[in-house]
C-alpha cells in the first residue's frame, strides 16, 4: 500500500487554480522530487499533505486513511521549512526537542533522540548553541534534525537545500541521500533545482501550472522528457519545431535524423548537445560560432545558423576542450540521431531571444 | 511607498497569502477549518465582552439615563440644548484643539527619545527608562500641582527670568507631553528596539540615503506603533482632568472637567449626561478613524532581541542627539519631580521629614482619615496587582482572539476595547456607584469593586501592547510548531507566549502604572478607610493649610517612589528575559 496517496487534490487561491487535480502516490521508503518553476505549486502540495492548507477538492491519504478532518498537529508528518522557521527564543537542542515533547517523549529518552539527531545532520554536541549564532547552512542542519527528530511516517522537504552555496549543496544531497536509504525514511521533496532533484530521487515528479507533467525516475525523464516544456526545463534549448516523418523531421535548422519508431506530425524535437557534431563549414547546416563557455571538462558552444530562412533560433553543442572552434570561425553542423528525441506536442515556451 | 514596503517587508507571501486565499475560498474542509478558527475566537472573546458589558457599558448607560430620563421618557431635547450654548461651545473647541496640539508636541519631543532609548546604548539607560515612566503614573493632581510649583509664582522660572507660564496655555502643554512623553517612548521604542536594523541597511546598500532609508523603511514598520501612541496621547489629552483643573483656571476647561463641575459641583445630572455622550462620540470617532487607518498597516515584521539593535553612538551627531534628549528629560520630567520631592522636605524652618512623619498617623491629619495616610500605600498596592491580574487575563484572551486576521465584527470589538480610555472616568465611577449596588450585583461593600474600576483602564494598554507583537509574530513558525505535532492551544503557549512575554511585561508594567494612578473613578468608589494614594493626595491637597499641602507632596513622593521601584524591578526582569536568548 502507499504511504501517502494524493487523489484529484485541486487547491484555489481566488481565480488562481495553486493545484489541478493533481493525482500522486509514493510507495514507503521512496524518496520522491516535485521539480517544477516558481509558481508551479510545489509548495501548495506540501501544505496539502500537512494539513496546513485545506484542499477545495480532492482527498490525502496517508497509509490508506483519509486525512480530511485530521488536524496539522495529529498527521504525524515532518515538514522543513524553506527559511528554516526555527524558534529564535530556544537554542538548538530546544529546537531539535520541540517535536519529541510534542509527543511526550520523556525527557531522558529525549535527550538521547537530540543528540541521535544532531550526530545524523553532523552537529554533535551543539544543543546549547543559539540559533541566531548559526550559519546558514547550520540552521539548515538544524531544521533537519527538528524535522527528523520525532521520526515522522512521511518527511516533507521544501527546497531542503535552496539557500546553501553549491559545494556544500553537493555535498549535502550526497549525504541526504546516505541518510535517507539509511533510516529507510519516506521523502516528498520539492525544489526547483533539477540537479539536485536528480541526485536525491527515486522518483521525480515535474510540475508546471499545478499540473502533473511528467514523472518517472531521473534517468527516464532526463532521456524522455514528455514534453518540449520539461525539456526546456531540465535545461535543454536545442528544441524545434518539426515536422516528423518516417527517419527525419523537417525543421528550420534543416533535415534531423530522428530515432527509429518516432511517433510522426507535427511535433517538436529535442536535439541534445552532445548530438550536435561539428564538422566542415561545406557540410550540413552552415553556423558561425557565437560564444563558448567553459564547463569543465567540456565546452557548450553556441552556434548561429545562417541558412536561407534567417537561420532558427540558436544552437548549443558540446565539445572536448581540443575540439572547440574559436568564437566567430564558421562551422558546418549535422545531427546524430542517438541524440535527438521527438517530443510529442509543438514547442509552446517562447524561445530564447536569438 | 507600498512597493518599497513589500519589497523589504519579509512577508510570509504565498505562506499566509495561501492560508488567507484558503480560508476564503469554497470547500468543505476550507469552510470547516474557519469555522472552527471563529469558534476558538469567539470563546477567547466571550470573558472581555462580558467584563465590558457588566462593568462598563452598563454603568455608564444607567448614569446616561438617569440623565435624559425624566419620569420613565427620554428627554432627547436636552442634547440640542446643551450643545447650543456658547460656554459648552467653548469647551469643545478648547478640548479639542488641546488634544491635537498636545498629541503633535508630544510627538515631536518624544519621537527622538524613543529612538535614543531604543537604538542607543549609554550608562543609567534603563534607570532612566523607568523614571521617564513615573510621571505617567502620578495622580494627575499632583501633575497639575507640580507644575503650577514649577511654572507658576515664585518658581524657577519666575526667579530668575520673570517668566510666569501658569496662566497660558503653555502650561497645559507642557504638563501633557511630561505625563506621555513615557507613551510615545515605551510604545514606539519597544518596537523600534527590535526592528532588525539590516532592513534599514538592506535599503541603503539599494541605495537610500540614510534619511529616506529611515522614511521608506522604519518609519511604515514604525507606523502603527506611532500611531497608536498617538491615539492614546489624544485619548488622554481629550479627557484631560486634573491637570487642566489645576492649570486650567476659569479660562480653560476640557469636556472631563466640566463633567466633574456638572456633577459634583453644580449637581446638572443632564448636562453632564449630555457631555458625556459627547465626549463618548468624540472619543468613538477617533477610534473609528484609527481603526480604520491601521486596519492593513500590522504587516509580519522581523523582530530581533533588542540587545542586538543597541550600540553605544558614534560621531558628534548622534552624541548631540542623545545629549539633547538627556537634556529634555532632565528639563521636562526630572525638573518637576525634583520640585515636587523638594516641597516635600520643605517643612516649616528649613528641610526635613516631618511631613513624611505625619503620615504615619491618624492624629496628624486632624481628622481627614480614619487611617494613617502610610496605609494607602499598601491599599494602593493590593489593589494595583489585582487589577493588573484581572487587566491581564481579560486583555490578553482579547488580544489573543485578534491575533488572527478577522472580519468587521472583530475589528470593531478591537476599537471597543479603546473606549474606556476615552469615556468619562467620572461617570464610570459615579455609574459604579448607581449599578452595583443591588442583587445580584451587590459590589458595593466589596473591595473588589476598585480593582475592577482600574483594570477596565489597564486593559486597552495591555491590548495595545500585546497585539502589534502578536500580530508581528511570523505564521509560519505557527506552522512549524503545528507540524511538528504541537495542538493549537499548545502552539499559542510554546511559540506566542515566549515571543510576547516581554510584551505582556511592558504590559503588566503599564496596567499596574495606570492602576496606582487612577484617580477619577476611584475617588467615587474607594471607602473612606481603605484610600488609595492618588484619593489620600487628593483629600490632602483639598484641606487649607501647609501641613496638609506638604503632606501631599510628601505622599506624592511616596507613591512616586513606589511606581519608581516597580517599574525599575520590571526593566530588571526584561533584562534577565532578554539574557536568555
Amino acid at each position: 500500500m502507499a504511504l501517502l496517496t494524493l487523489s484529484d487534490i485541486t487547491v484555489r487561491f481566488g481565480d488562481r487554480v495553486a493545484l489541478d487535480a493533481v493525482d500522486l502516490e509514493i510507495a514507503e521508503h521512496e524518496t520522491v522530487c516535485v521539480l517544477g518553476p516558481s509558481g508551479s505549486g510545489k509548495s501548495t502540495l506540501l501544505r496539502v499533505v500537512a494539513g496546513l492548507t485545506p484542499p477545495d477538492g480532492g482527498r490525502v491519504l496517508l497509509e490508506g486513511a483519509d486525512q480530511s478532518g485530521v488536524p496539522v498537529h495529529r498527521r504525524g508528518v515532518g515538514l522543513m521549512f524553506q527559511d528554516h522557521q526555527l524558534f529564535p527564543q530556544r537554542d538548538v537542542g530546544g529546537n531539535v526537542a520541540f517535536g519529541l515533547r510534542m509527543r511526550g517523549v520523556p525527557r531522558a529518552e529525549r535527550t538521547g533522540r537530540v543528540a541521535e539527531s544532531l550526530d545524523l545532520v553532523g552537529l554533535q554536541g551543539a544543543e546549547r548553541r543559539a540559533v541566531a549564532e548559526l550559519s546558514g547552512g547550520e540552521q539548515q542542519r538544524v531544521a533537519l534534525a527538528r524535522a527528523l527528530a520525532p521520526r515522522p511516517r512521511l518527511l516533507m522537504l521544501d527546497e531542503p537545500l535552496g539557500q546553501l552555496d553549491r559545494g556544500l549543496r553537493e555535498r549535502l544531497v550526497v549525504e541526504l541521500r546516505g541518510l535517507f536509504g539509511r533510516l529507510g525514511t519516506t521523502v516528498l521533496a520539492v525544489t526547483h533545482d533539477q540537479g539536485e532533484a536528480f541526485a536525491l530521487a527515486d522518483r521525480v515528479v515535474v510540475m508546471r501550472d499545478g499540473r502533473v507533467a511528467q514523472t518517472g525516475t531521473p534517468v527516464a525523464v532526463w532521456q524522455r522528457p514528455a514534453s518540449a516544456f520539461v525539456a526546456r526545463f531540465l535545461g535543454f534549448d536545442n528544441v524545434v519545431d518539426a515536422t516528423v516523418g518516417g527517419d527525419a523531421a523537417d525543421t528550420v535548422w534543416g533535415r534531423i535524423p530522428v530515432p527509429e519508431g518516432s511517433a510522426r506530425g507535427e511535433r517538436s524535437v529535442l536535439v541534445r548537445p552532445a548530438g550536435v557534431r561539428l564538422v566542415a563549414p561545406g557540410e550540413g547546416l552552415r553556423c558561425t560560432v557565437e560564444a563558448r563557455t567553459f564547463r569543465g571538462s567540456r565546452v557548450a558552444v553556441l552556434l548561429r545558423p545562417d541558412g536561407p530562412s534567417g537561420g532558427g533560433p540558436v544552437l548549443e553543442a558540446e565539445c572536448g576542450l581540443r575540439d572547440a572552434p574559436r568564437q566567430g570561425a564558421v562551422v558546418g553542423v549535422v545531427f546524430a540521431a542517438e541524440d535527438v528525441v521527438v517530443l510529442p506536442d509543438r514547442d509552446t515556451r517562447l524561445r530564447r531571444p536569438s | 511607498m507600498d512597493l518599497t514596503r513589500s519589497e523589504v517587508a519579509p512577508t510570509p507571501g504565498a505562506g499566509t497569502g495561501a492560508t488567507d486565499g484558503a480560508a476564503n475560498g469554497p470547500g468543505t474542509g476550507a469552510r470547516g477549518r474557519a469555522g472552527r478558527a471563529n469558534a476558538v475566537r469567539l470563546a477567547l472573546m466571550a470573558l472581555p465582552v462580558a467584563f465590558f458589558a457588566v462593568f462598563f457599558a452598563y454603568p455608564v448607560a444607567a448614569i446616561v439615563g438617569r440623565g435624559l430620563k425624566a419620569d420613565g421618557v427620554w428627554r432627547f431635547g436636552r442634547v440640542g440644548d446643551v450643545l447650543s450654548r456658547p460656554d459648552i461651545l467653548d469647551v469643545l473647541w478648547f478640548t479639542t484643539w488641546q488634544a491635537f496640539a498636545s498629541t503633535a508636541l508630544t510627538l515631536l519631543i518624544a519621537l527622538p527619545g524613543a529612538y535614543v532609548f531604543a537604538r542607543f546604548d549609554f550608562p543609567g539607560r534603563q534607570f532612566l527608562r523607568a523614571v521617564v515612566t513615573v510621571p505617567f503614573v502620578l495622580p494627575t493632581v499632583v501633575v497639575g500641582t507640580a507644575f503650577l510649583a514649577l511654572l507658576g509664582r515664585g518658581g524657577p522660572l519666575d526667579e530668575l527670568w520673570g517668566v510666569r507660564l501658569d496662566t497660558t496655555v503653555w502650561a497645559i502643554l507642557l504638563a501633557h507631553v511630561f505625563f506621555n512623553y513615557a507613551v510615545v517612548v515605551r510604545t514606539v521604542g519597544g518596537l523600534w528596539a527590535q526592528l532588525d536594523p539590516r532592513q534599514e541597511e538592506a535599503a541603503r546598500v539599494l541605495g537610500a540615503g540614510r534619511l529616506m532609508a529611515w522614511w521608506r523603511v522604519t518609519l511604515p514598520a514604525l507606523a502603527p506603533a506611532v500611531a497608536a501612541a498617538a491615539l492614546m496621547v489624544f485619548l488622554f489629552t481629550f479627557t484631560s482632568f486634573g491637570v487642566v483643573q489645576i492649570l486650567g483656571g476659569p479660562a480653560y476647561s476640557t469636556l472631563e472637567v466640566e463633567i466633574y463641575r456638572q456633577t459634583a459641583q453644580l449637581l446638572d445630572l443632564p448636562t453632564a449626561a449630555v457631555l458625556t455622550l459627547v465626549q463618548f462620540a468624540a472619543v468613538g470617532g477617533v477610534l473609528a478613524v484609527h481603526a480604520w487607518t491601521v486596519r492593513r498597516r500590522e504587516g509580519a515584521l522581523r523582530l530581533v532581541d533588542p540587545a542586538l539593535t543597541a550600540r553605544r553612538p558614534r560621531g558628534a551627531g548622534q552624541w548631540a542627539l542623545l545629549g539633547a534628549v538627556l537634556g529634555t528629560v532632565l528639563l521636562l520630567v526630572l525638573l518637576p519631580l525634583g520640585v515636587l520631592v523638594e516641597r516635600s522636605l520643605d517643612v516649616p524652618g528649613g528641610y526635613g521629614f516631618g511631613f513624611y512623619r505625619a503620615l504615619g498617623s491618624v492624629e496628624a491629619s486632624g481628622g481627614t482619615f480614619l487611617v494613617p495616610p502610610l496605609e494607602a500605600v499598601w491599599n494602593s498596592l493590593r489593589y494595583a496587582l489585582v487589577a493588573t491580574a484581572v487587566a491581564l487575563v481579560v486583555g490578553g484572551l482579547a488580544a489573543a482572539a485578534l491575533t488572527r486576521r478577522a472580519g468587521r465584527l472583530v475589528r470593531g470589538f478591537d476599537a471597543l476595547l479603546m473606549l474606556p480610555l476615552g469615556v468619562s472616568a467620572v461617570t464610570v465611577g459615579f455609574g459604579f456607584l448607581i449599578t452595583l449596588d443591588k442583587p445580584p450585583l451587590d459590589l458595593r461593600a466589596s473591595w473588589i469593586l476598585v480593582p475592577l474600576a482600574q483594570a477596565l483602564v489597564g486593559v486597552p494598554f495591555v491590548v495595545r501592547t500585546m497585539l502589534p507583537v502578536l500580530r508581528a509574530v511570523d505564521g509560519r513558525l505557527r506552522e512549524a510548531a503545528a507540524v511538528l505535532g504541537a495542538s493549537p492551544l499548545r502552539v499559542w503557549r510554546e511559540v506566542d507566549l515566549p515571543l510576547v512575554r516581554r510584551a505582556s511585561l511592558v504590559a503588566a508594567g503599564f496596567a499596574f502604572a495606570v492602576s496606582l494612578g487612577e484617580f477619577g473613578a476611584t475617588v467615587f468608589i474607594a471607602r473612606p478607610d481603605r484610600p488609595t494614594l492618588p484619593v489620600a493626595v487628593a483629600r490632602l491637597l483639598g484641606r487649607p493649610g501647609e501641613l496638609n499641602y506638604g503632606q501631599a507632596m510628601a505622599l506624592s513622593t511616596v507613591l512616586m517612589v513606589v511606581c519608581a521601584v516597580s517599574l525599575l524591578a520590571l526593566e530588571r526582569i526584561r533584562t534577565d528575559r532578554s539574557g536568555e536568548f
